[in-house]
């Protein structure tokens, strides 16, 4: 679950980290009672996406009269920022944050992640912050320098002064520097974060560190522990398919095809999406009904994936291991009955019991074509998209 | 041969009484595996399925003498119960659940290591010896004594590598579903490396999935030190590139991680790959002479 920057730099303030002045805002007026309470004759607004790339787009603007803060705020609520980090729609701007401007002297990177290859947390700091930092990253990998945290010793001064040192920081920057590191660890460790970055985090003028930018990606397991950060989703973020799939336990991604697909397991789902492609049809959608599907949830399943209007043919590829297909098969017979679903309707079920889950199926008067293996479920599914069966 | 576990191995179920262990112990017993208890904090004393249950691994241990437990208990409650397991003399240690928060398989995967215990999972289907042994949720009756190693971070295309080897003869040796969590205990590697030394597995199957660069390391190390054949497919050619959020994701797998530089990575070392989770069976047959 990502949160907005001025949700991250909130949980910055709480423990201790140096972040820059600043109010969320949600109307032009709003915006600006906080230019003014925070005084100065420069502001930095900047639009609330669940997205990076926000400055090229035109979404974080350096402003100098109060009108300007205004005219930024009217021109932006209530419309979508489209970076290259959102999909063509863009994702819709419901606050504007106004900070008070920093003079910038120098911009650094800073981030931290859980590292799948060294499996451990691992802290990145680069002295080439700013928006080309994954070039840099490709390009001269020696510039990010590497922090990996021992799960059971943790960390210590001595690794933040070994990133300050190859930061370049002075002595009073080094300072600064373990007050950061020690509070991003924390914060990424108490809170279960899946991710944190800082870029930039800036060197002012007057030579002190602050972040100026924050993202916070969270482990959505660890929600049920995270009540507090549970209650700053913003849903408008999501996309409202996904996010109501997800409501079900089901996980759905929507794609430009027109076979529907309903799989059990993430790896099946891509599978099966892979097999379409292949046999020359355009899978209409991911869509993973997880372990514990019933008949519940193949109902909630099929709404979704006939909610695309493109979709012409629905494939139901179950393997089941966990889920029973006789249950399944009991939820795809009342979902098309209730649905009165017409379109053709591929099934192909096989492990803990298939054999009744099929007799299901066969015995119903439905348009149900089942199939007795993968390749050939794949086949039928294209055939059918093509209008080649019935 | 086979590896992990085999006829002999006993097994205790953690989470042993919940609706789910039962429906699968069940099966598990059925198959033949040797469950000889189950550990339900609050129910030491009681019989579940005619077998002991045990309030801890350390009773259920010293009673039993089991040396694999098969883990069922919510997401919330795995940290604990890995760790004790780890801690009261348990060797290998299944864990099914799925949703363990990140943070906590951190710490429970460098103590595993340190305590030399053989973690698989979280997440996952769990390991089966063809035959003689099932600890986990896969459909038994698929399966064949044989000479196939499967290894797969994806639970139901594991069914679906072994389904095909099945028909066609080939039979499996151990198949291990490694789960597709970010910090997996066991990975393609520790597991390739058992293969290798099982005397019974001809051929390996190696099932992954976009994300992570495990595949990318799984065929440094088959380049290096695995001779027998190895077969592979890697879901998600498709898939779309999901939105995203900042750049360190992208910062430490260093742009790698897309089904074609599995593919790539891969085939460079040497492994027969299929680009259809249809043509697993007839990659390894291919690939054998079989």
């Amino acid at each position: 679950m990502n949160l907005h920057e001025y949700q991250a730099k909130q949980l910055f303030r709480e423990y201790g980290i140096a972040v820059s002045n600043g109010v969320a805002t949600s109307s032009a007026e709003e915006a600006e009672v906080a230019a003014l309470s925070l005084g100065g004759s420069k502001w930095v607004v900047k639009a609330q996406v669940h997205a990076g790339g926000r400055g090229k787009a035109g979404g974080v603007e350096i402003v100098d009269n109060i009108e300007s803060v205004k005219a930024f705020s009217n021109k932006w609520l209530g419309n979508n920022l489209v970076t290259f980090q959102t999909d063509e729609k863009g994702q819709p701007i419901h606050q504007i944050l106004v900070e008070s401007c920093t003079d910038i002297a120098n911009e650094l990177y800073l981030g931290a992640v859980i590292d799948r290859t060294s499996q451990r947390l691992v802290v990145m700091a680069s002295t080439e912050g700013g928006v080309n930092i994954e070039e840099v990253a490709e390009e001269t990998p020696d510039k990010i320098f590497k922090i990996e945290i021992d799960p059971i010793e943790g960390t210590s001064d001595e690794d933040s002064d070994k990133l300050s040192m190859l930061l370049n920081l002075n002595q009073v920057q080094t300072s600064q520097f373990r007050n950061i590191y020690k509070g991003i660890v924390q914060l990424f460790l108490e809170k279960d974060l899946a991710l944190l970055e800082v870029n930039p985090l800036v060197i002012t003028e007057a030579g002190d560190l602050l972040c100026l930018d924050a993202k916070i990606n969270i482990d959505s397991n660890a929600l049920y522990r995270q009540e507090a950060l549970s209650l700053m989703r913003d849903i408008t973020q999501e996309d409202v398919r996904e996010a109501k799939a997800a409501e079900w336990g089901l996980s759905y991604v929507a794609l430009e095809g027109n076979i529907g697909c309903m799989v059990n397991g993430a790896g099946l789902a891509m599978g099966t999406m892979d097999i379409i492609k292949l046999q020359g049809g355009e899978p209409a959608n991911f869509l993973d009904v997880g372990g514990n599907a019933d008949s519940k949830r193949v109902a909630e399943a099929f709404k979704i994936i006939l909610s695309d209007e493109n979709v012409n043919t629905v494939l139901i590829n179950i393997f089941g291991g966990i889920v029973r297909c006789d249950v399944i098969a009991d939820g795809i017979v009342e979902a098309l009955t209730v649905m009165g679903v017409s379109i053709p309707v591929v099934v192909r079920l096989e492990g803990n019991n298939a054999e009744i889950g099929l007799k299901t199926l066969d015995e119903c008067d439905l348009n149900i074509i089942s199939a007795s293996n993968l390749q050939e479920a794949a086949e039928l599914a294209v055939k059918a998209s093509r209008g080649e069966v019935n | 041969m086979s590896i992990l576990i085999n006829k002999d191995t006993k097994v205790i179920c953690q989470g042993f009484t919940g609706g789910q262990a039962t429906q699968h112990c069940i099966q598990c017993v059925d198959y033949g595996t040797q469950l000889v208890g189950g550990v339900t904090p609050g129910k030491g004393g009681q019989t579940h399925l005619s077998l002991p249950v045990f309030n801890s691994v350390k009773e259920s241990v010293d009673k039993t003498g089991a040396s694999a437990s098969l883990i069922f208990v919510p997401a919330k409650f795995c940290k604990a119960s890995i760790l004790e397991a780890a801690e009261s003399g348990i060797s290998l240690i299944i864990c099914i659940t799925e949703g363990i928060p990140t943070i906590d398989m951190l710490e429970v995967k460098a103590r595993c290591d340190s305590l030399g215990v053989r973690l698989i999972g979280p997440n996952c289907p769990g390991i089966i010896t063809p035959g003689e042994c099932k600890m986990g949720i896969m459909p038994g009756n698929i399966h064949l004594p044989g000479k196939v190693g499967v290894i797969s971070r994806s639970g139901t295309l594991t069914y679906e590598a072994v389904k095909q080897t099945t028909d066609l003869g080939f039979g499996q040796t151990s198949c291990v579903g490694i789960g597709g969590d970010p910090i997996p205990g066991s990975s393609f590697i520790d597991i390739l490396e058992l293969f290798q030394n099982d005397s019974k597995t001809e051929a390996i199957v190696m099932v992954g999935e976009i994300g992570g660069t495990a595949e990318e390391a799984a065929a440094e190390y088959i380049k290096s030190d695995v001779t027998k054949p190895v077969v592979s497919y890697i879901a998600g050619v498709t898939a779309p590139a999901g939105k995203r959020m900042g750049h360190a994701g992208a910062i430490i797998s260093g742009g790698k991680g897309t089904a074609d530089d599995k593919f790539k990575a891969l085939e460079a070392a040497g492994v027969h790959t299929v680009k259809s989770p249809a043509e697993i069976g007839k990659g390894v047959a291919e690939v054998t002479g079989w």
